[in-house]
């Protein structure tokens, strides 16, 4: 490569209680692959929202082409020839994939035209968009095209992707690298933003590893083993869930033609799903976030209920129940959104166990609660679980991700769940708690539960399931042992790449 | 009873006479709404523009000097609403209730003196022979200049929303704010200019119901106006042209009613009464498929 192109030097950031970046310095390459890795929590966002002009930083500076860089706002990044494409959070469902892109650009010309160079540049990358379609309306990697379309029109020296693949088939995955390739060999940097280290070592030429806000580390991925970077990233060695086969018993579950309209506007129907879940075994549901994975859990656990016969537990039928009923059975679900849906953020831990932990338990006393008995369940969530927490009356939110994670996990499973279902129990979690999880999740199964594991992380599904079906476009495929898969069949399972095609400039 | 005492052609005339304070407002609440904020001090902001017109027009004897007094005066209300949401970040719902408790009291006071004056009015617009046409001409061409000003105003809305620049940053504040932030968006002030644009259209819905409408100034004049109009943008689906049906069936169906009233026809008062309401509320109810701004009434802050 010709030269750097952005040198930052000894970036600080301290917000109160936390230093988010401390004394971090590395460089960027004109048109280099870098990949920026570590764990949640380790400041890469704080990083690139300073890189971004979203962030001021404490101490330290940045040059950009050897001159000072100092962006008061995201406008004057953009404007040097920094783009962002975010994880989420930053597109608008009620406007066109035409006013979305526009709001993204400086001074962007006349909707006729834009929408002419949109499907020029889409076309150009292999990322077909519509420009009038509404984005609430496009699948998750439409999305994202629609952001990286957004970048691409303005010509950027350096452009940022957090966590890009989150969202992506497999099938997607690829063309994405290949479009990234490409604009890297035209010239441009990419800051690319992951913890999936495989994808690092087959797309990147140099990564930075940050731990608790340090630099501690830069390497080759391609000449650097996965496991090596994760130790790097963990600053530790790494524990790996072990499984153990187990005879799947009896049927627990039965879905039967499953349809329902999505409670939400712009969600996914179910339709016609079919189910068999057994004792003791782990099915693994994976699908591109938006699939219908929030809609099959709400059906599971009863915050939607559904027409009878459709779903039976144990031969009972629990469609039209709600969640208390389908609880004092033992068919118990963990949703996904730990805060404001798992947990009630600002309730105690205390409350929150209570919350799930009444009908099973018997937290309560006529018809009152018994705080004394759900301090101790609370208490013995904390401790089975090993949650980092002072102690029960602490409110959820003080709690990290990786924390309370385990808290809500660990609440259902202290339940003796006969049917366990969770959505991504390991999202944004660190690896250490991931692993802790997913072990926990194998000894439940171990003793007889049935887990039904909802989940968009490929790695996990493969690591702890033993059959696995694929959620698209809210039907299920039908499911198949998880022994021998290779990612290329799940990728077609998932709905292969959704008519991308290879860039082709 | 008599039907033949109702003329179409006066009734229509009339109507939008009736809806334009409730369009004024509505609109300006549209405005606020698209940019995310639930502002329900809509009916303190009107009552407050009333009184401070009414001011104005008594002190200089013009009645245009007077809009402009009830649109500054909703306005600065307005900003006060701004301050207390946008920079103290308190809820909006309480402090739009408050607003309008406080505009009831402010109005009250600041009118006292003013009662059982006329203010000078605005005159309607004659245009000789195209307002003495049969039928469209009083409709079309005799209406007082701030009937013109209001649909002005609507479709100046509609088109700033569909096609500024402008307009698409305020609908996406609305629709998400932590998007908007990020991509470097100030929020906080594209909401401010919002919520002080509604305050002045508030106004100007309060002084037509003081100056023209009425035109003398009584405490509690507005008597629910406020609310009406916040409930039309919601049934209209924050969509400008159906604010516009909205507010001229209310109004319509509100003149009519009295035209009825007055010709004797054998029904209770009561159900007569309550007709505008019901009828406003069906027909846009069954005509809604909107959706609500996605960040609408939720509190920003720049670090979450």
């Amino acid at each position: 490569m010709t030269g750097t192109l952005l040198a930052l030097e000894g970036l600080t950031k301290a917000y109160p209680g936390v230093v988010a970046n401390e004394d971090v310095s590395f460089d960027i390459g004109r048109g280099e692959i870098h990949a920026l890795l570590g764990e949640n929590g380790a400041g890469k966002s704080t990083l690139v929202k300073t890189i971004y002009g979203l962030v001021k930083p404490d101490r330290g500076r940045m040059l950009l082409n050897g001159k000072p860089f100092e962006p008061a706002e995201p406008r004057a990044a953009r404007a040097a020839g920094v783009a962002m494409v975010f994880q989420h959070f930053s597109l608008f469902d009620a406007l066109t994939v035409a006013e979305n892109i526009a709001l993204g650009m400086e001074d962007p010309p006349k909707t006729r035209d834009l929408a002419r160079r949109i499907r020029e540049v889409s076309e150009t990358y292999g990322l077909p968009l519509e420009p009038f379609r509404m984005v609430g309306d496009l699948s998750a990697g439409e999305r994202q095209r629609v952001e990286i379309i957004r970048c691409l029109l303005q010509d950027p020296k350096l452009l940022i992707m957090d966590e890009p693949t989150s969202v992506l088939t497999p099938q997607e995955v690829k063309i994405l690298f290949e479009t990234l390739r490409k604009l890297s060999a035209e010239g441009t940097a990419i800051l690319y933003i992951s913890h999936k280290l495989e994808e690092i070592r087959a797309l990147c030429e140099t990564a930075t590893i940050l731990r608790l806000g340090r630099n501690v580390g830069t390497c080759d991925p391609r000449e650097t083993s996965a496991r090596e970077m994760a130790e790097l990233m963990v600053g530790g060695t790494l524990h790996v869930p072990e499984r153990e086969t187990s005879e799947a018993g009896e049927i627990l579950l039965r879905i039967e033609a499953l349809s329902a309209p999505s409670p939400r506007a712009f969600g996914t129907a179910l339709k016609d799903i079919s189910l068999e879940v057994r004792r003791g075994e782990v099915l693994g549901i994976g699908g591109v976030a938006g699939n219908g994975q929030d809609e099959l859990l709400a059906a599971l656990s009863g915050e939607m209920r559904v027409k009878p016969g459709m779903i039976l537990f144990e031969g009972k039928d629990v469609g039209p129940e709600g969640p208390n009923l389908r609880r004092a059975l033992g068919l118990l679900a963990a949703p996904e959104e730990r805060n404001g849906h798992a947990a009630a953020p600002e309730m105690s831990l205390t409350e929150n166990a209570a919350l799930t932990g009444t009908v099973r338990e018997g937290l309560t006393r006529h018809g009152f609660f018994d705080w004394g008995k759900s301090r101790k369940f609370a208490q013995s969530v904390i401790e089975r679980f090993d949650v980092r927490t002072p102690g029960p009356e602490n409110t959820a939110m003080s709690l990290s991700g990786g924390n309370l994670q385990k808290f809500v996990i660990g609440r259902e499973i202290l339940q003796r769940p006969e049917v366990l279902v969770v959505n991504q129990p390991t999202w944004g979690v660190d690896a250490s708690a991931a692993a802790a999880i997913r072990q926990a999740l194998l000894d439940l199964a171990a003793n007889g539960t049935a887990v039904v594991l909802i989940s968009q992380d490929l790695d996990e599904l493969m690591e702890i399931s033993d059959r696995f079906a694929a959620l698209n476009g809210g039907t299920l495929s039908p499911p198949r042992s998880a022994r021998g898969l290779t990612v290329e069949e799940i990728g077609l399972m998932l709905g292969g790449a959704h008519d991308m095609e290879a860039a082709h400039v | 009873m008599d039907l033949s005492t109702i003329n179409p052609a006066l009734l229509v005339a009339s109507l939008m006479v009736a809806a334009t304070p409730i369009l004024l407002a509505a609109i300006g609440e549209l405005v606020v709404e698209r940019s995310g904020v639930l502002n329900l001090g809509v009916e303190g902001m009107m009552i407050t523009g009333a009184v401070c017109g009414f001011i104005a027009a008594v002190w200089t004897q013009n009645p245009w000097v007077g809009f402009v007094g009830a649109a500054l005066g909703g306005a600065v209300l307005a900003l006060l609403f701004a301050l207390l949401t946008q920079v103290l970040l308190s809820n909006q719902v309480a402090t739009g209730l408050a607003l309008t408790l406080f505009g009831l009291g402010l109005s009250a006071l600041l009118g006292q003196g003013y009662i059982g004056i006329r203010a000078p009015t605005l005159p309607r617009v004659d245009l000789g022979p195209l307002t003495d046409l049969p039928v469209v001409g009083r409709i079309l061409f005799g209406q007082d200049p701030m009937v013109y000003l209001s649909l002005l105003i609507v479709a100046g809305v509609w088109a700033f929303l569909k096609f500024s620049r402008a307009g698409l940053v305020l609908r996406a504040v609305g629709e998400n704010h932590g998007a908007a932030h990020a991509l470097g968006y100030n929020v906080r002030i594209v909401r401010t200019c919002a919520i002080a644009f509604g305050g002045a259209c508030a106004g100007l819905g309060g002084g037509y119901l003081s100056l023209v409408r009425v035109p003398q100034w009584t405490e509690g004049m507005t008597a629910g106006a406020g609310w009406i109009a916040l409930a039309i943008v919601v049934f209209a689906s924050w969509k400008p042209w159906r604010l516009l049906l909205g507010a001229y069936l209310f109004g319509g169906v509100t003149v009519l009613q009295l035209n009825l009233q007055a010709g004797g026809l054998a029904v209770p008062v009561e159900y007569l009464s309550m007709s505008p309401y019901l009828v406003t509320i069906l027909v846009l109810v069954v005509m809604s498929a909107g959706r609500a701004p996605g960040s609408l009434g939720r509190t920003f802050h720049a670090s979450s």
